[in-house]
């Protein structure tokens, strides 16, 4: 379908899948097995001046919106999943810089982010604090001029990768959910370190680590915005970026589909290819409905939050829902039009259907999105009543 | 440039169906040609009315061409030895000088070479101009092309062939530039017709689906590049006897602006699947990497090298060296098994001059079995662990 | 250091089929792209650049439509583009193609260095390159497969070889043609294609290279395709019959002599 993209968004839509077929395709299932980082990738796409599409200009950015970076992330989903989280976990921890941090902090970080020179990280998870993030134990006191962070943080994807942490801490336990602030932790800082790599089931090309603080001592001015505004900070972020999240499902969702459906054309059985066959026409074509109408419900949300960062997050939950649980559906169904041959290794639909789960969990589980939903309708038909 | 007569021409559209290029348009009932136009010529062929024509060079200096005889190929010598394409070109010449009754003469530059010259005279060449000089241990495209271009101009063959090889691809252009003639790469053909002398040229293009066949009508010496290992080499007469002429190149023709440091030879791998008499070749029919194995068993048990189509080199079941077709390397071994290799033409331009070809496929419509000498329909993997079974019992 | 980088615009080889029927082209879905060995040129023209400062030129001699490629180029990071387009140019062999090209580029202007890629896939000559060379009196070194260094006047070069390589250096201006491994070409960026939109290309015809008009196009071209056909194969279709054991019987008593 058309959805009448600017020239310059086509730009963007040519750059990404380019990378994606000639770059990432031929390698992703070897950085899957070998559950390798993609630096080379990443270097390609910072090349290509993606990693500034949702920087302001004035810092070295393409000045673009929560819809350009959708776009990118929509090719890189369609290449592999793992690879474009590393892409996207960039912007989720350059994120509360550009939405809270002062000036001085902007330009300071935000230009290597955008020319990709430095990957960003967002370190929020810990062992008891997931979806509840009331539950955070790490802690920042301020000793003089400088914050001493202590604590353990979980699942940090780009943990090991990325020179710039932003990090969730307590601040003030007494005060709740007033008590937590963010900070810039730098890869450098004395007494930052990173745990062992995680096995994972699926996004095995993508880091993630634990982020050890052991009075970990940073600079004052490290403090992102205010004291205490850490969870409204969390909040926007991840308002913000969960399209970004959306997206890789109609990405991932796509490319099951497309595999599926040359799959179908081929085999034959019976005499015929199946795709000659009613039932698997009516779950391919049923896999296309789903892609498309996650597709029209991500750009539409994206282009909404863009023009209203007051009113986010019912959008921003709504898409994230949607198209990741498409994904999950699509990839298995394509698994399924594949048979054996698309659970064995040698096809890449066994790796979709395994890359699929993880984006029904992160950045807040479908669950907790529900509840955001549940929420905001709430509030709205209480305005309205 | 194309000329329609709008005269003649009945706007039947033909020509723009047949132009690959969309450069011509019927418009109002005529044939109207546009800046896209590359002068193929596909659609003066098919104009039944000839209402198309290409404007063609006017010939000039006809007289020229007479003074221009004999046939002269390139002999290549690289470490210590004649390249195996200059005998291949020996083979060629000779039956196209002997067509013309004219001589056939080769020129032979390197450093040290001995017995070289006579190898060529036993193998077919009546005069040699051999330069043996410490300039020539290296190829240097400018000294390889000042003295070839002196001994051409100073002899005035009608056609000269050199190999298509690195150094043949990368110094003859250079030669033809000089000499103001044409030059065609990487023949398969060659023939000279008897009517006018002039050399028939033919040659894959676009990557080997389409063959062409060029003619250089005006100017001398006709010069070609020949693919290794397609023409055949004639049988060594030892008793031959050739002149062997020491030609003596002026000073100033030694020097060479680009500097060959060191040659370093590589490796290509153990089995060079160019040189074998019986290749073995897999595809993607053997589905992994461990499936590949098969091949190279089959291979053990007759004697062969292990080929493969470019699917299985692009799977990474066997490295780049090993391939065959048209990004591959050519051969033409005696004997070729084709194992799960669908046929497709890239491949086949690179095995077709094959002696005998086996093919093994699932598939009974595979394009490989219309190469195929023998074929069989099958799972591969079954026929070729009986096959294997059934050579060791055969070779006890 | 100012490179040239000379491109072409092909179709894509790998799609183009002769109809059998007619012996004709099949134009149908074959697309146009950038030559891909000439992508490879570019790539290194560019890293060279990045290194070493200086401006990279594209030029192409092709019909107007090959603006499409020098536009790509600049994308992927070439700072001016030349095309070079004459409907006179037409049917140009390697001959008149080096002749115009030759004339089009000391037109341009000077510079240091001119990379080619080692052929196009469309006639697969490997004739440009060295043809050019040798209109502009510069040296050059064919197939190159790695720059190892530069001082400045000269480059160091590994050039390929049919049994290995061979180091050599070579005195600038000078040019060179380049094999696939030579680097990674990299992907258009989106400041590329920008600049890409924008720039307005410089555009030669004949009369502005000031070519005689007997060496360009057809009535400039030493060589002449006088036919096109598909390939024949040789082979005759014998396939065997029976079981799979009966077959393979057959097989090695047919194939006795080669075992």
């Amino acid at each position: 379908m058309d959805y009448f993209l600017t020239e310059e968004q086509q730009m963007i839509v040519d750059i990404a899948r380019q990378i994606a077929d000639d770059k990432i395709i031929p390698v992703r299932a070897e950085l899957d097995e070998k559950e390798e980082f993609a630096t080379e990738i990443l270097n390609d796409i910072a090349q290509a001046d993606l990693f500034g599409l949702y920087i302001p200009e004035e810092y070295g950015g393409f000045g673009g919106s929560c819809f350009e970076i959708v776009l990118a992330l929509e090719q890189f989903g369609r290449g592999c999943v793992a690879i474009a989280t590393s892409f996207a976990a960039s912007a989720l921890g350059a994120y509360p810089v550009l939405l809270s941090g002062s000036e001085e902090m902007k330009q300071k970080y935000m230009p290597d982010v955008a020319s990709g020179k430095k990957k960003a990280a967002f370190a929020l998870t810990e062992a008891n604090a997931g979806s509840d993030a009331s539950g955070i134990q790490t802690t920042a006191v301020l000793d003089g001029d400088e914050w001493v962070l202590n604590g353990t943080k979980q699942w940090i994807t780009n943990a090991g990768k990325a020179q710039i942490y932003s990090v969730v801490a307590i601040t003030d336990r007494s005060k709740g959910a007033r008590g937590a602030s963010m900070f810039v932790v730098e890869d450098t800082d004395p007494g930052f370190s990173c745990g062992p790599k995680e096995k994972k089931m699926g996004i095995r090309a993508s880091a993630t680590c634990e982020l050890i603080f052991k009075n970990c001592r940073i600079p004052k001015d490290r403090l992102i915005g205010r004291e205490g505004m850490g969870f409204i900070t969390v909040m926007k972020t991840l308002d913000l970026s969960r399209p970004g999240i959306a997206i890789l499902g109609v990405g991932l969702g796509q490319a099951a589909l497309d595999e599926a459906v040359t799959y179908a054309k081929q085999r034959v059985q019976f005499g015929k290819p199946i795709i000659s066959f009613q039932a698997i026409q009516h779950m391919l074509a049923d896999m296309a409905i789903e892609v498309e109408a996650a597709r029209a419900l991500v750009y539409g949300a994206a282009k909404h939050i863009a023009s209203h960062p007051k009113d986010m997050s019912k959008a921003s939950s709504m898409c994230k829902v949607f198209a990741t649980d498409m994904a999950m559906k699509v990839t298995t169904d394509a698994v399924q039009v594949l048979g054996g041959y698309g659970y064995m290794r040698e096809y890449p639909v066994e790796k979709m259907m395994r890359d699929a789960k993880i984006l029904q969990i992160y950045e807040g589980t479908n669950q907790i999105q529900r509840n955001v939903i549940g929420q905001e309708l709430n509030k709205e038909y209480t305005k309205k009543i | 440039m194309l000329r329609i007569d709008i005269e003649t021409c009945i706007g039947c559209g033909v020509c723009e169906e047949v132009c690959t290029f969309e450069a011509i348009e019927v418009v109002d009932g005529v044939a109207v040609v546009n800046e896209k136009c590359t002068l193929c010529g596909s659609c003066v062929d098919s104009c039944e009315v000839e209402a198309l024509s290409i404007e063609a060079r006017e010939k000039a200096a006809q007289a020229d061409l007479a003074e221009w005889s004999g046939i002269m190929i390139f002999a290549e010598y690289r470490h210590g030895k004649v390249a195996p394409v200059s005998f291949e070109l020996l083979g060629i010449g000779r039956q196209l000088a002997d067509q013309q009754k004219v001589p056939l003469s080769a020129v032979l530059l390197g450093s040290a070479m001995d017995g070289a010259a006579e190898d060529l005279v036993s193998y077919g060449a009546d005069i040699v101009y051999k330069v043996d000089d410490p300039a020539l241990e290296f190829f240097t495209d400018e000294i390889y092309g000042n003295i070839l271009e002196d001994v051409i101009r100073e002899q005035k063959p009608e056609v000269v062939l050199a190999g298509a090889t690195a150094i043949g691809r990368s110094f003859i252009p250079l030669v033809a530039t000089a000499l103001a003639t044409g030059l065609t790469a990487d023949c398969t053909q060659l023939a000279i017709r008897p009517d006018d002398g002039v050399l028939l040229q033919t040659r894959p293009a676009f990557g080997g689906n389409i063959m062409a066949t060029i003619e250089c009508p005006h100017t001398r010496p006709q010069m070609a590049t020949v693919r290794p290992r397609v023409m055949k080499t004639a049988a060594p007469d030892p008793d031959r006897q050739g002149d062997i002429i020491d030609y003596q190149p002026q000073a100033e023709r030694l020097q060479s602006r680009v500097r060959v440091l060191r040659n370093v030879l590589q490796e290509q791998d153990q089995v060079n699947i160019t040189e074998g008499d019986i290749i073995v070749s897999g595809g993607r029919g053997l589905d992994n990497e461990k499936g590949f194995e098969l091949i190279r068993q089959l291979a053990d048990a007759v004697g062969g090298a292990v080929g493969a189509s470019r699917a299985a080199v692009d799977s990474a079941w066997i490295p780049y060296p090993h391939q065959v077709g048209q990004t591959g390397k050519t051969v033409n071994p005696k004997l070729y098994i084709a194992c799960g290799i669908s046929g497709a033409i890239q491949h086949v331009v690179g095995m077709q001059s094959s002696e005998t070809i086996v093919a093994i496929n699932k598939d009974p419509h595979a394009p490989i079995f219309d190469v195929a000498t023998y074929g069989i329909v099958g799972d591969l993997f079954e026929v070729v662990p009986k096959l294997i079974e059934k050579i060791k019992e055969k070779k006890g | 250091m100012n490179i040239i980088v000379c491109i072409k615009q092909v179709p894509d080889a790998k799609d183009v089929r002769l109809d059998p029927k007619t012996n004709t082209m099949a134009r149908e879905g074959v697309e146009s792209i950038m030559n891909p060995f000439d992508r490879h040129a570019l790539e290194e023209a560019v890293r060279l650049k990045e290194q070493h400062g200086g401006t990279v030129t594209v030029v192409s001699m092709g019909p107007p439509q090959a603006e499409t490629v020098l536009r790509e180029a600049v994308a992927c990071g070439a700072d001016e583009a030349v095309l070079v387009s004459d409907r006179a140019f037409a049917g140009a062999d390697t001959w008149a193609t080096t002749y115009t090209l030759g004339k089009a580029i000391v037109k341009n202007g000077p510079f240091d260095l001119i990379i080619c890629g080692k052929q196009a896939i469309d006639g697969d000559t490997a004739q440009v390159g060295p043809g050019l060379a040798k209109r502009l009196n510069i040296p050059y070194v064919s197939y190159v497969r790695k720059i190892t260094g530069f001082d400045g006047g000269a480059l160091s070069l590994q050039r390929l070889m049919d049994d290995g390589y061979d180091e050599v250096e070579i005195p600038l201006p000078g040019l060179l043609t380049v094999v696939k491994e030579i680097n990674e070409p990299r992907v258009p960026s989106l400041k590329g294609k920008m600049k890409a939109k924008s720039l307005s290309l410089k555009t030669l015809n004949a009369e502005d290279i000031g070519a005689d008009p007997d060496s360009i196009g057809l009535p400039g071209s030493t060589t002449q395709v006088v036919k096109v056909f598909s390939p024949e194969f040789k082979g005759e279709r014998a396939m065997l019959e029976g079981t799979v054991d009966e077959q393979v019987e057959q097989l090695v008593n047919k194939l006795g002599t080669y075992l």
